[in-house]
């Protein structure tokens, strides 16, 4: 059974623990955490077999942020499943910690790929697909890759194979947020349409608004019965969903709000 | 103490350039204003073309660009620029003795709280093996600035290390740069310490604590890292019981091997190594990383110390 308002509470919870982190760590990047913020929570809640109990097994649902500067996210979501303490948040980017800049598999439960450099996650992604596949293990796959990460070769070159190796069992969420470092994705380097590409490359493509719950649930459903290729569901996003100033904003990509605009957002998150 | 990150005075020094020099063309790959090549873009935005997130590609267009006469300033983070892109670097630049200039920023641990993923520590490891491209580590805006004038009118691959945050400017104004000469900062006795971009402060701080202990050592600056100054090394060599090296990168293959190259063939030297011991970095403040990781005069001073 779906429970819309109780993944609203946590996606509420994870937004307002992404503030606290970036602001005590003076670094990290809340724009592309807010935007997926949804995908990760609706994955790791209702969509993926994950918790305490398996969460140290080398093959169980498995789950890898290819855009990894997203890591304030994955942290405050893994605390939300019970991996991290909410105390170790606040150790987030600082010298000794655990929690890394771009996240570190060896280090934290439930982070089942060191990522960061664009690109990469993806092709991990594939091989770990592809090993259910060969050891007929009836696990999933999902991957959160950025717009702008997307004008990565590599991005293209895991699509392709898996297509290739018909990873049925891989789920990609294309965070279309619209905006990477530099600006707008389309006067950057445009890469779309990527839906297009994406079916070019064999895959089946689903579209949601990447900030509904419903719609995000419903398209994990209708891409577990998609058999003989890999999904892509293309949602649609506002990079610094939730608190205005950061909505839409390429500035917000990489900068810390100040404690003054700390606690303005944490005011709009309620 | 004036205090600008290297990659700031890149910047600068690149909006200069590109309006003066209508053959530089300059490639950034989505991190324009962090690598400043940003400043090129307001001044020129016809010869500054962001490839989005794409270093390879970045690299090969660099290097067909130089096939047409441009003078190529392509940057990213040194992690991405060396890293990533390395063999279309070594192919298409390298084998090809094209005119690009990879000017990559953030280099070393000091880029800071990004993490290991982000933080080059093999970069002048895996650029100083490709045949024919020079390398060079500036230490300050002032060399900076210098560096990136001069490499446009040297033809062939160069890279050019630069850092994320600001260290203090030892160069005086008038200062010249020349590729491939290490510069003496301080003589003194029979210790000698080669120091390349970050470390070359601290060596300077070194010095100044060792002389109030009456101790005087030699500081060399070693901008360019290949090809190195043998001439000097080897008469410095002459002259001390131990010569010390000191970088932001790790033992393997950068200036300390440089230098045991040099030392090992012409003048067997005993060495003392201040480099990252075989480890990637972290999250961190720049300074409380170059602490943990043992890269501050600190490091040095007890290397002399071990030898008097
Ligand atoms: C290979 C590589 N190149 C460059 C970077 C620096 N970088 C970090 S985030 C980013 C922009 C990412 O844009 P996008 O994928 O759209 O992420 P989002 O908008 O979701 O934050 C860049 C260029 C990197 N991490 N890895
Ligand atoms: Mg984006």
């Amino acid at each position: 059974m779906r429970n819309i308002a109780d993944l609203q509470e946590i996606a509420l919870r994870v937004r307002r623990n992404i503030i606290k982190m970036v602001t005590e760590a003076k670094s990290g990047h809340v724009g592309g955490s807010f935007s997926a913020t949804e995908i990760a929570v609706s994955l790791y809640f209702e969509e993926m077999n994950i918790n305490k109990d398996n969460v140290k097994d080398k093959a169980r649902d498995k789950f890898v942020l290819s855009k990894g500067h997203a890591s304030p996210l994955l942290f405050a979501v893994l605390c939300e499943k019970g991996f991290l303490a909410e105390s170790e948040l606040l150790t987030f980017r600082k010298i000794n910690s655990n929690l890394q800049g771009h996240p570190n598999m060896n280090y934290v439960d439930g982070v089942d790929m060191s990522t960061g450099s664009l690109g990469q996650g993806l092709a991990a992604a594939v091989g770990m697909a592809l090993s259910y596949k060969i050891h007929n293990q009836d696990f999933r796959v999902y991957s959160v890759v950025g717009d702008g990460e997307s004008q990565e070769g590599m991005i293209w070159e895991a699509a392709m194979a898996a297509a290739h190796y018909k990873l049925d069992n891989l789920l990609v969420i294309l965070d279309q947020n619209g905006l990477q470092i530099d600006g707008d994705i389309t006067k950057v380097m445009n890469p779309l349409p990527l839906d297009e590409k994406f079916k070019a490359f064999g895959w089946h493509v689903l579209y949601v608004d990447g900030h509904d719950l419903n719609q995000l649930l419903d398209a994990y459903a209708v891409a577990r019965t998609i058999k003989g290729q890999p999904t892509c569901i293309i949602a649609t996003t506002v990079k610094g969903k939730g608190v205005s100033v950061m909505e839409n904003q390429a500035g917000w990509h990489g900068v810390a709000p100040t404690l003054e605009q700390a606690e303005a957002a944490l005011k709009e998150l309620v | 103490m004036a205090k600008m990150a290297t990659r700031e005075a890149y910047g600068k020094a690149l909006a200069d350039l590109i309006v003066k020099n209508e053959n530089i063309v300059v490639l950034d790959a989505d991190l324009s204003k962090s690598t400043k090549t940003y400043d090129a873009k307001v001044v020129c935005p016809q010869r500054h073309f962001n490839v989005g997130i794409a270093e390879c590609d970045m690299m090969g267009i660099a290097a067909g660009l130089a096939t047409c006469g441009n003078i190529v300033y392509a940057s990213s983070f040194a992690m991405f620029a060396t890293g990533r892109a390395y063999e279309i670097v070594r192919n298409s630049i390298g084998y090809t003795h094209l005119n690009v200039k990879i000017c990559a920023t953030h280099a070393g641990i000091t880029l800071g709280e990004d993490g290991a993923s982000h933080q080059s520590i093999e970069d002048l490891s895996l650029m100083r093996g490709i045949p024919g491209m020079t390398v060079i580590q500036p230490v300050d805006d002032v060399e900076t600035t210098q560096v990136i004038h001069a490499i446009s009118e040297l033809n062939g691959p160069f890279y050019v290390r630069l850092g994320r945050f600001a260290v203090d400017t030892i160069n005086a104004p008038d200062y010249k740069w020349q590729v491939g000469k290490g510069v003496v900062l301080r003589e003194g006795k029979d210790i000698t310490v080669f120091a390349t971009g970050v470390l070359v402060q601290q060596a300077l701080v070194a010095y100044d604590v060792l002389k109030a202990e009456g101790v005087e050592i030699t500081v060399v600056n070693i901008h360019t890292i290949k090809p190195i100054d043998e001439e000097l090394i080897v008469r410095l060599a002459k002259k001390s019981k131990v010569i010390i090296s000191a970088e932001e990168h790790s033992k393997y293959g950068g200036l300390s091997s440089a230098i045991a190259e040099v030392l090992a063939a012409k003048c067997p030297t005993l060495m003392e190594v201040v480099a990252l011991n075989d480890t990637f970095g972290e999250s961190g403040t720049p300074q409380l990383l170059l602490e943990k990781y043992g890269l501050t005069s600190k490091e040095i001073i007890a290397a002399v110390k071990k030898h008097i």
